[in-house]
């Protein structure tokens, strides 16, 4: 008998609109000493699978329709409140998505690390606040924090992002649980954090011969510290196989999609950059912030140097990717060659005009030829205005359309996009994440621009979703001559779209090439660790890798 | 390919207005707050015509009777109908709450906005002049201003107006200053839109929702500081008459004629209650929060 | 933090300032002087009292030598109650005022927080609905109605209890503490309840309960703190508010404290009181807005921090 076993595990959510079987018939096992991987895309339910287990889903609109998780011979569905508190502090333990969110920033951070100790539901494992301390210090050293003694009494806001997360992994092995749950653990880390984490709960596991479960909604994270995968899809268990299974023989349609989603290799298009043809050049451009944290007490001015002196061109027709990690001001010098970021030194110029020299009133000319795409679909659009409002705008107000045939200009943007004219009369909240997407590229194409900077347009969304974007920013590109500025902290996708890429780290450029010279021989120390850190849908070279670190 | 009139070919989509809307029909409370709020204002418009005796009316020799079938709601001391009183002092308490909300609405909102849409000094300066008038004991400035002058109803409008409109200030200006960041007005700039267009395209239709909740919910606060300006006798002046004068005037016989209290009393914590419950279910139902589940 | 506090306290300078000149000008604008009610009064003997009071010299003079006699801490004599000075005054009424702010303010934090802290655990549910609606009417229930309602009540019709005086009779002050603390109480069970329904959605309590901690500790120790700033942050402008009404509650009671004096200081025109009483209130209410800052700052390790830091 496995140490846990799922069996036909149902969850429905009641909700004002309807019934959602967000779980519906889910089973699987897993053994001590052994990683399950639940896979899926949002709305799957792969969280609420494990939120379940251990009665953390909210109740109302959650119900537990039926089905049994066997743990150690104790059904965690029907136990009481007072044995479900024993498993949590002692048993299963679980590892959340967001470390920024998941502690309380009001407790430092040694009191949260040792409340599964001193306040131990069995009296008989209950410590003492100096020997958890000891203990909780002991721990904060083996997964990596430097100085625990005095890290001991700091509060969470005093941590990065990484630091975080080893803090909760610290927290959740403090009681040496038998199951470990890892909800998204490195979704919200950057690609070399990401890499840390995984090799340090592959590591941790192995030493404590602990089961494991990873929810994750990427493949290529899971490739290398999972032993079975299950693949999920809209509440369902898809295909459930060894890591080799899923990856390299998978029969199941849906994997096989999801398999084909990960960009991976090199671009397949020609690039169609003209050599000749400078059309932005951006020369040693600065752009600072006042700090406003800390200059509100009286301290000296602070600036947060976003952007500190980068100089680069965007050749006429070519894809440049800009590379980079959370705070490195990739986004900034986005919207500084846009001028929708006060420029604090430095030139941008277009077709060799000065932008941060003209007026509001000279630059909107010039607007007309260069737009954006936002990262966030759920931020880009204005809720109050409909799809048709939205695309109207811009055609109306730079008279590339005339009352007569708006509508039928709007109506071929949609088809530019891909979506139904029917829902035009629509409202942004009544599209999903993607479709939004598709609308906010319809905007930024409606003015017929020259340059488009597109700002991490497909992070916010799921791998398949994502994959058709990038085809459809492809292919757009492609029919309109456009010349493009691709952003993004994924290094596959900025491979899979771009022609040439820049590397950028704390608002300077660390490197620069053609994509694929730089992806075969990086010169930059920083490049070749982030090009080491990127996980790929490999079990076998995923496992090398891991062995290695 | 067909250009038929893109309504013919349309699903009609339910923006967030209507979806509010819907929200708020399946609050009862709140329904009923606004049933009653549209039943008094009604009332109050057609006083004048509805109301079952003169205003002026006594019966000195009937005195202060208790409610009866002539006199629903009773008689005070001068045998005057209460439920005549009580309908012309629901006048001047809902007068002085929508006209003094008004004057808090407009100064508030234009603050409020300017400072936050045009930001950095301008807004630091707008909003340390907020930070410095919250610090003034206002409550005894009325009282003071009301001594001093007289009292006096205009003066009363602006003196409350002049209040409230600080913290809609605050409430706009933080809307403003988030949506100013927001994707979608980066978006319009990047557009080249103008910036009259970002804000009354853009801006405005977004700040609405929560103008609204809290515009509903000053009109109660303002009726109260009236009703308890009126109660020290420092409000509303007789003739006019107003349902925290009602009250003053109720405390002074309510151990004889309880009555004179308890209805006025009734009439405005009804009314209260309805604007507070319509103000939580607009809150409820506006909230962007609640609309993506 | 001292700093922090100091810095406060300097900003409240031009405050003060504002609110001596405003209510200098407003109560020197006002028709009829304050001997004008006493008409029996003969000329020479109001030039004479008019001169005893500075009353005849231009008004820029009587305000420079008003603010003088301020920083020295002394608000001169009351027009009213000759040979007593407004410092007399605002001493004897002080105390009576003070403790029933204090007993209004424990009524206040106590019944609110516990309220809105219950209804928080059980959204939507009876657990919810029942603090909540007493709370609505709380809210609706103003002080100058709930007042008599209670006087009617508890001790006209019940007799359980005095209806007026303070410290006179045992259980005097249980009525006016009541009238003048519950709309506090229920605006605090509001603001807590949602202030703790925002903590308790946040992902760190999620990440307690996931560690097998107790209801009781999820609740006091790690919601509790973060949910209850909302409270902290109204308790300044809650006192602002309980001073305006104590004018109310003590009329209704008749207690001879400051509120009572201030509202017949408003009606005889005593100048130098209404002025006093304003500078004092003003004072006091910048006072406590300091001390709810700060103890929102110390709650907020990041902001305590921050402040230390400088």
């Amino acid at each position: 008998m496995a140490l846990l076993e799922v069996n036909g595990l149902k969850v429905h959510f009641h909700t004002r609109d309807g019934l959602v079987k967000a779980v519906d018939d889910v089973s699987f096992s897993v053994d001590c000493g052994e990683t399950l991987a639940i896979v899926g895309e949002s709305g799957s339910g792969k969280s609420v699978t494990c939120y379940s287990l251990l009665d953390l889903l909210p109740k109302p609109p959650a119900k537990i329709e039926g089905g049994t998780a066997v743990f150690d011979g104790i059904d965690l569905l029907t136990c009481d409140a007072a044995q479900m508190r024993r498993f949590r502090s002692n048993d299963i333990a679980m590892i959340f998505q967001d470390p920024m969110t998941s502690l309380n920033p009001f407790i430092t951070v040694g009191e949260q690390l040792i409340e599964p100790l001193i306040y131990n539901p069995d009296k008989s494992r209950r410590q003492t606040r100096p020997d958890a301390r000891m203990r909780a210090i002991e721990l904060l050293d083996e997964v990596g924090i430097i100085d625990p003694e005095k890290r001991f009494d700091c509060y969470p806001h005093e941590f990065s992002g990484g630091m975080r997360q080893r803090v909760m992994i610290a927290m959740a092995l403090i009681n040496e649980p038998r199951l470990l749950i890892c909800d998204e653990p490195t979704t919200a880390l950057d690609v070399t954090i990401q890499a840390q984490i995984l090799a340090l709960i592959k590591t941790l596991q192995q030493k404590r011969n602990v089961a494991v479960i990873f929810i994750s909604h990427d493949l290529g994270v899971v490739a290398g510290i999972a032993d079975k995968v299950v693949v999920m899809c809209e509440g369902t268990v898809r295909e459930t196989n060894d890591a080799d299974g899923i990856f390299y023989r998978t029969q199941d349609d849906y994997t096989k999609k999801l398999l084909a989603a990960i960009p991976e290799g090199p671009k397949v298009m020609q690039s169609r950059a003209q050599a000749d043809s400078t059309m932005i050049q951006v020369s040693n451009l600065k752009t600072y912030f006042r700090d406003h944290s800390k200059a509100s007490i009286g301290a000296a001015k602070n600036y947060i140097k976003a952007v500190d002196g980068v100089s680069l061109q965007i050749q006429r027709g070519e894809i440049l990717g800009l590379v980079g990690e959370s705070g490195s001001g990739k986004s900034t010098l986005g919207r500084s060659i846009l001028q929708l970021a006060p420029i604090t030194e430095g030139s941008v110029s277009f077709d060799g005009t000065e932008l941060n020299t003209l007026t509001p009133k000279q630059l909107v000319p010039w607007r007309r030829k260069m737009q954006m795409i936002f990262q966030d679909p759920y931020a880009s659009l204005n809720p109050r205005m409909t799809v048709y409002e939205t695309l109207a705008e811009p055609l109306l107000y730079h008279g590339l359309a005339h009352s007569k045939n708006i509508d039928q200009q709007v109506q071929l943007l949609m088809d530019d996009v891909g979506l139904a004219r029917a829902s035009l009369r629509k409202y942004p909240h009544e599209f999903s994440g993607g479709q939004r997407q598709r609308i906010a590229i319809g905007r930024a194409i409606a003015t017929k621009p020259e340059l488009i900077i597109a700002d991490e347009p497909v992070s916010a969304l799921d791998v398949t979703i994502q994959a058709q974007v990038l085809d459809l920013i492809l292919n757009l590109v492609e029919r309109h001559n456009l010349t493009m500025l691709f952003i993004s902290h994924d290094l596959s996708v900025v491979r899979y779209i771009s022609d040439r890429v820049v590397v950028m780290n704390k608002g300077v450029i660390i490197e620069c090439g053609d994509t694929e010279a730089l992806w075969a021989n990086p010169q930059q120390q920083y490049t070749q660790q982030l090009l080491k850190a990127i996980p790929l849908a490999d079990p076998k070279s995923e496992r090398l890798r891991m062995a290695d670190s | 390919m067909d250009s038929n009139s893109l309504d013919t070919m349309a699903e009609k989509g339910t923006s967030l207005w209507e979806d509010a809307w819907i929200k708020l029909r399946k609050n009862r409370l709140a329904l009923m707050g606004l049933g009653l709020l549209i039943f008094l204002c009604l009332v109050s418009l057609l006083t004048p015509w509805i109301a079952p005796y003169g205003y002026e009316e006594q019966d000195l020799l009937m005195g202060a009777t208790p409610p009866s079938a002539e006199h629903w709601l009773g008689t005070d001391v001068f045998g005057r109908d209460m439920l005549t009183r009580i309908m012309w002092g629901g006048r001047v308490s809902l007068m002085v709450g929508f006209i003094a909300t008004a004057v808090a609405l407009a100064i508030g909102v234009i603050y409020g906005a300017v400072a936050g849409y045009v930001g950095g000094r301008v807004d630091a300066v707008m909003m340390r002049l907020v930070d410095i008038l919250y610090a003034l004991p206002f409550m005894i400035f009325i009282i003071l201003l009301m001594v001093v002058f007289g009292r006096n109803l205009l003066l009363l409008f602006f003196a409350i107006g002049a209040v409230e409109w600080l913290t809609m200030a605050r409430i706009v200006r933080g809307q403003v200053m988030s949506l100013r960041k927001q994707e979608f007005v980066e978006a319009a700039h990047s557009l080249g839109l103008s910036q009259w267009i970002i804000i009354r395209r853009h801006i405005i239709p977004n700040t609405l929702g929560p103008v609204i909740v809290y515009t509903t919910l000053t009109i109660p606060s303002v009726m109260l500081l009236e009703a308890f300006l009126s109660f020290l006798g420092l409000g509303i002046q007789p003739p006019q008459s107003s349902w925290g004068l009602l009250i003053n005037y109720g405390v002074e016989t309510m151990e004889e004629y309880p009555w004179l209290l308890i209805f006025p009393g009734i009439a405005l914590s009804l009314t209260l209650f309805a604007l507070n419950f319509l103000g939580d279910g607009l809150r409820d139902a506006l909230d962007p929060r609640t609309s993506k589940d | 933090m001292l700093r922090f506090a100091l810095g406060r306290l300097l900003q409240a300078i031009p405050v003060l300032l504002v609110v001596i000149t405003m209510t200098f000008l407003l109560v020197h604008s006002a028709p009829g002087g304050p001997f004008s009610a006493d008409k029996a009064v003969p000329a020479e003997v109001l030039e004479a009292l008019e001169a005893q009071y500075n009353l005849d010299q231009p008004l820029w003079q009587q305000y420079i030598s008003y603010l003088g006699d301020v920083v020295r801490g002394d608000m001169g004599p009351s027009f009213k109650y000759p040979g007593r000075s407004v410092n007399e005054l605002i001493l004897s009424g002080l105390g009576t005022t003070a403790e029933l702010g204090l007993y209004a303010m424990m009524v206040a934090v106590f019944i609110g927080v516990i309220a809105g802290v219950t209804a928080s655990m059980r959204p939507n549910t009876m657990q919810d609905y029942v603090p909540m609606t007493a709370a609505m009417i709380g809210i609706c229930m103003p002080s100058f109605l709930l007042g008599p309602l209670l006087v009617l009540v508890f001790g006209i019709h019940l007799e359980w209890l005095p209806v007026s005086g303070w410290n006179q009779i045992p259980g005097d002050k249980i009525l006016p503490a009541i009238t003048l603390g519950t709309g506090y109480a229920a605006y605090i069970a509001r603001l807590s309840r949602g202030g703790m329904l925002e903590v308790l959605s946040q992902d760190y309590i999620r990440t307690a309960r996931a560690k097998g901690l107790s209801e009781f500790l999820i609740i006091g120790k790690h919601a509790l703190r973060g949910g209850l700033i909302p409270v902290v942050a109204f308790l300044g402008p809650a006192f602002a508010g309980l001073l305006g009404g104590s004018f109310v509650v003590e009329t209704i009671y008749q207690i001879p404290g400051l509120g009572r004096f201030y509202v017949q200081a408003a009606f005889n025109r005593d100048y130098t009181m209404i002025l006093g009483t304003t500078v004092f209130f003003a004072t006091l209410i910048i006072v406590f807005n300091l001390l709810s800052d700060m103890l929102a700052v110390w709650l907020n390790p990041k902001l305590r921090q921050q402040v230390r830091g400088v």
